[in-house]
């Protein structure tokens, strides 16, 4: 399994959130895709829409698993990645990357500092 | 067996039951042989008046059209009957195949684009579609037509009840003259998912639908059209056609046997953009390793065994053998064969139709055109007419309206291609005894 | 004519092995379809063109074609008829021929359900005395035939119970506790009623944990749903504790009926403390499963729900006759268009007839019998998920196989279709790693359970020593393994709109 990138912050439900300027890009780590095997479909919330640290934003399907993904802040969607509509095995052949899922304007820009290091993070998936 | 199992009575592999209440008495009936048992049941059905031994004009959401006899035997093939869910696709080609072909013929009639392997019935289906349309427009409050079929109506009522919706229903009026509706888009505002209509409607009429799903549609709630007798999409614009979002009919009409109630199938379909809301089974066409076309149970996660109490819906079973017997009957009847059905069961409807409002203390209520079923206003109170009928061996109607305010004296009459012109005199001639 | 020249032989393959073209693909324009009488009345087109549609694209093929069609696609199946089916949780028995004799007669198949009651006595009176029989049979006061199948019988109970606690005006009851062993539909169910629920996991001995349990219990809870024999096939050691605890708290027990076939005669639920059950008539009753459905799920409850049954019920009035009763001011309403599933409850019926207090018991001991005598024949071979006696079916692991030789349960499943044999259900219950949930029910003879338990054991040696035979399976049928993440990216749901006597292959 590939190396969790030290450029950004991680939650225990799997995600990782980097900063980008005022924006934080959201997505789901190596260990969740593989932990789902081939990713069929993903539901992604509207440009514009609230997300809530903690609550679900989407869902993640694979052939025979459905997984909610949690906001790891609370802000509003101001990107979407549109691509993983059609190509939803972008997020298994390059999560850290071309797999991006949501980019949020949180409204806290401190909150990220409260979430995982790479190292916290591979600690909890035991690697 | 006991010896490799490591016991010496088979009581001892019970020993977890409470012993007080372990071998309870049952009050059952002594067991019969096969050969009593078949006489017993003969003996039962005996005592019921089959539509095949009196001329039959009960509608009201069944309907006693012809099936040809290979859809039986089509039906009763065991490898279709004594199968399960197709669980494993590379045994199970026979019925995922027929599920998909089913599929796509219930595409075709209700002229959207995506369908499910059936529900349990046209009823069901209707409470279901209600619920999906919640699910996409995230809102709460369901609009229905009055001229649904009242049962349909109720199973809604106990699928939202749970969630304490508001169901708001366009009650239908009589005034012994004519029916009249209050127009259904007074009652959408800005919490409505839905508008549920029924073509042809639970009178019988045949509706202009032009222009409603645009005005539903503004208000940001989706329209949902559902069929009663599902051989009138023969000759009938389809929902799909009137812009319905989702579409939902009664199987029982294409091929299947009346069974006093069912087993039938709920026929479902809906655009493609909202397929990830449609409950129940879908079958999938792909390949095996080798290239060769196959079919699997698809997009599973929609469902409870996989998103448990997240799922679209606790539908476990689908009405498959069923879905089979109606794409056999479709297959057999070809276009020309159901329009055929379609056609002949509107003509008897007029024939009998223009015979008995001709005659004294009766008048037909259900506006025109109606499709093989109409309401009539009649001298006696409903379930006192079909009474009378029953007295001239005429399986004669449904009164089930009587209980509400102006449908007293009301009885609803249905035809279908099997419906004699001898029989229809009959049934005129059985009215006229009444009237006069 | 030379031999060259002559018709090549047909394919030695019989006809359900070749790949069966679609309907839409069979389809000749003009063939024959099946022909009605002449109209006898004056033909009538009372409708505007605006009202019609203007194609109907249906397949067209005839009646020999369309048999010859679905004949071959029969023979791509595996059935009970045609192969052992020990797949775990749905009771796969053998289907006695003479209910479908039953089912076919006028009187059952040919009937209308909104013909007056004067004129379906034999058919309501064996509502009537079905709803008494399986009210006898689990122990409960009273019976609806009304849900379609398990799953709406489930959401009948639930609704029912969410009726019974309004009435008493305890309006702030929202969660439902589920054991982690569930089967989906419970989970689903309790949402479909508008209840949270709670899951409850389950202890080292596969019984639901009491304290875990005990620590969700308050006055927020609706009831718990439990399936006993629960889905690892055990029978819940402390059920009454269970129960209990639940009552106590002013909560109901919701029992899933899907393992009944372990119980009759041995115990009726109602006096273990459950309030209310559904019953598979597909499964406990031997009516067949009709490639996934219809089923029957009627729901038996106590005394206290019985106010709030679906509308109608069958009763029998003062001068003997029976009828359809509407007038219940309590009831939850309707769930069907109509009164259930009469044709597989006449099937149903006809089975218990048969079988009496007497014949069901032993075929739940015989159940039982034959699903350890199962478990004795293959325990070396694979894990036993717990290892106590079970009820009808119990539950391996393959972890063994696939920590040791990277076979997967899945790998074992497609490996029995080599031989012939249906797989259990695998993968469930979803807390036994690997599962494979076997049920062989009790139609079936010693000779057969040796026979799969040698095929069991074989192919634990192929796991061992030719794992790739294993994972290449199955072989002999008429697809391998099929892309299925492919058919979910891209979901294909319908042939080609339009495209009649075209092949799309």
């Amino acid at each position: 399994m590939g190396q969790n990138p030290a450029d950004r912050r991680y939650t225990i439900e799997h995600e990782w959130i980097k900063v980008e300027g005022e924006h934080y890009i959201v997505g789901i780590t190596a260990f969740a895709q593989d932990q789902l095997g081939d990713i069929v479909y993903i539901e992604l919330p509207k440009v514009g829409d609230r997300v809530e640290s903690g609550k679900t934003f989407g869902v993640i399907e694979s052939v025979k698993t459905a997984s909610d993904l949690y906001a790891p802040v609370s802000g509003e969607v101001v990107e979407v990645n549109s691509e993983l509509v059609d190509q939803p095995q972008t997020v298994n052949d390059d999560p850290y990357s071309a797999g991006w899922m949501i980019k949020i304007r949180p409204e806290d820009s401190t909150s990220v500092e409260r979430l995982l290091t790479a190292a916290q993070y591979s600690e909890q998936t035991g690697e | 067996m006991l010896g490799t199992i490591g016991i010496e009575r088979v009581d001892e592999l019970f020993a977890d039951v409470p012993a007080d209440v372990r071998y309870p008495d049952l009050h059952l009936p002594p067991a019969l042989a096969e050969m009593e048992a078949s006489k017993h049941l003969a003996s039962l059905a005996a005592q019921n008046i089959s539509v095949r031994e009196w001329p039959c004009f009960i509608g009201g959401g069944a309907y006693n059209h012809y099936a040809p006899s290979a859809v039986g035997h089509i039906m009763g093939q065991p490898q279709f009957y004594t199968a399960y869910t197709p669980y494993q696709p590379e045994v199970s080609q026979g019925t995922l195949q027929a599920s998909f072909e089913f599929q796509s013929l219930v595409c075709d009639l209700l002229g959207l684009d995506v369908a499910n392997d059936s529900v349990y019935d046209g009823a069901s289906a209707v409470g279901e579609a209600v619920l999906m349309a919640q699910r996409l427009t995230r809102r709460e409050r369901v609009v229905l037509a009055g001229s649904v079929h009242p049962q349909w109506r109720q199973v809604v009522q106990s699928y939202v009840a749970a969630r304490d919706v508001a169901v708001a229903t366009a009650n239908v009026r009589n005034d012994g003259e004519t029916l009249s509706e209050p127009r259904l888009l007074d009652l959408v505002d800005e919490h409505t998912a839905c508008v549920v209509v029924q073509q042809p409607d639970v009178f019988g009429h045949v509706r202009d639908f032009n222009g409603l799903a645009d005005a539903v549609h503004e208000r940001g709630a989706l329209l949902i059209i559902t069929t009663a007798d599902a051989t009138s999409l023969g000759v009938l614009k389809t929902p799909g056609d009137w812009g319905a979002d989702i579409a939902t009919a009664e199987g029982q009409s294409l091929g299947l046997p009346l069974q006093f109630g069912g087993p039938w199938a709920g026929l479902m379909a809906c655009k493609p953009e909202y397929v990830r809301q449609l409950p129940g089974r879908i079958s999938g066409q792909t390949t095996d390793h080798e290239g060769r076309r196959g079919f699997v149970l698809t997009l599973q996660a929609r469902e409870q065994h996989i998103r448990r109490e997240k799922a679209t819906s606790n539908i476990c079973t689908s009405q498959t053998l069923l879905a089979i017997g109606i794409t056999a009957y479709l297959s057999l009847m070809g276009p020309s064969g159901l329009r055929e059905v379609a056609r002949q069961s509107h003509a008897k409807a007029v024939y009998a139709a223009d015979r008995i409002a001709a005659l004294d203390g009766y008048r037909i209520l259900t506006p025109r055109p109606f499709y093989n079923e109409f309401l009539i206003a009649t001298p006696l109170l409903g379930p006192a007419m079909r009474h009378h009928l029953v007295g001239s061996k005429i399986l004669g109607g449904v009164p089930f309206l009587h209980h509400e305010a102006g449908f007293e004296n009301t009885l609803l009459l249905a035809f279908t291609e099997q419906n004699t012109r001898a029989e229809i005199d009959l049934l005129v001639a059985a009215l006229a005894e009444v009237a006069a | 004519m030379t031999a060259a020249e002559r018709v090549a032989p047909a394919t030695p393959l019989a006809p359900g092995q070749k790949v069966e073209p679609l309907l839409s693909e069979l389809s000749r324009p003009g063939a024959p379809s099946h022909q009605l009488p002449a109209l006898d009345v004056p033909p009538a087109e009372d409708w505007s063109s605006q009202l019609l549609r203007t194609e109907l694209p249906l397949p067209e093929l005839g009646e020999l074609d369309t048999v010859r069609h679905f004949t071959h696609l029969a023979q791509r199946n595996f059935s009970i008829d045609s192969n052992f089916y020990p797949l775990g949780s749905c009771t796969m028995k053998y289907n006695p021929r003479v209910n479908e004799d039953v089912a076919r007669l006028p009187g059952i198949a040919h009937i209308h359900p909104l013909q007056p009651d004067e004129t379906v006595q034999g058919a309501l009176r064996i509502m009537f005395e079905m709803q008494q029989l399986l009210a006898d049979i689990t122990g409960f006061a009273a019976a609806t035939l009304q849900p379609a199948a398990g799953a709406q019988g489930e959401l009948a109970g639930m609704l029912m119970m969410r009726a019974y606690h309004l009435d008493r005006g305890d309006t702030h009851r929202r969660k439902v506790l589920v054991p982690d062993s569930a089967h989906g539909t419970n989970p689903a169910t309790a949402a479909m009623a508008g209840f949270v629920t709670v899951s409850i996991p389950s202890d080292g001995n596969g019984d639901i944990d009491l304290r875990k349990l005990e620590a969700e219990l308050d006055d927020t809870v609706v009831g718990l749903m439990l399936t006993n024999p629960n889905t690892l096939g055990l029978f819940e050691k402390q059920l009454r504790e269970v129960t209990a605890a639940v009552h106590r708290v002013g909560g109901l027990v919701y029992g899933d009926g899907a393992n009944l076939n372990a119980i009759l005669g041995v115990v009726k639920p109602a006096e273990m403390g459950f309030d209310c059950l559904h019953i598979n008539v597909h499964k406990t009753f031997s009516t067949p499963h009709g490639s996934g459905g219809p089923g029957a799920g009627p729901v038996v409850v106590s005394k206290a729900l019985e106010p709030f049954l679906p509308a109608p019920m069958v009763v029998q009035r003062a001068d003997g006759s029976f009828a359809l009763d509407f007038d219940r001011p309590k009831s939850i309403g309707r769930l069907k268009g109509f009164q259930g599933h009469f044709g597989i409850l006449a099937r149903g019926y006809t089975y218990i007839r048969m079988h009496g207090g007497e014949g069901l018991r032993r075929l739940s001991e015989t159940a039982v019998l034959n699903a350890n005598f199962l478990r004795a024949l293959l325990k070396d071979d694979y894990d036993l998920a717990y290892d106590r006696s079970c009820m009808h079916e119990f539950v391996l692991s393959g972890r063994r196989q696939k920590t040791a030789y990277g076979v997967r349960t899945l790998d074992i499943a497609k490996r029995l279709l080599d031989f012939g044999i249906h797989p259990p259900t695998i993968y469930f219950p979803l807390i036994v790693d690997e599962a494979i949930m076997i049920e062989p029910t009790e139609t079936e003879s010693r000779a057969t359970l040796e026979q799969f338990a040698a095929v069991m054991q074989q192919i634990a040696h192929e796991c061992a020593e030719t794992p790739d035979v294993v994972r290449e399976s199955p072989r002999f049928q008429v697809v391998g393994r099929l892309d299925e993440v492919t058919a979910a990216r891209k979901p294909i749901l319908r042939w080609p709109r339009g495209n009649f006597g075209q092949s799309v292959t």
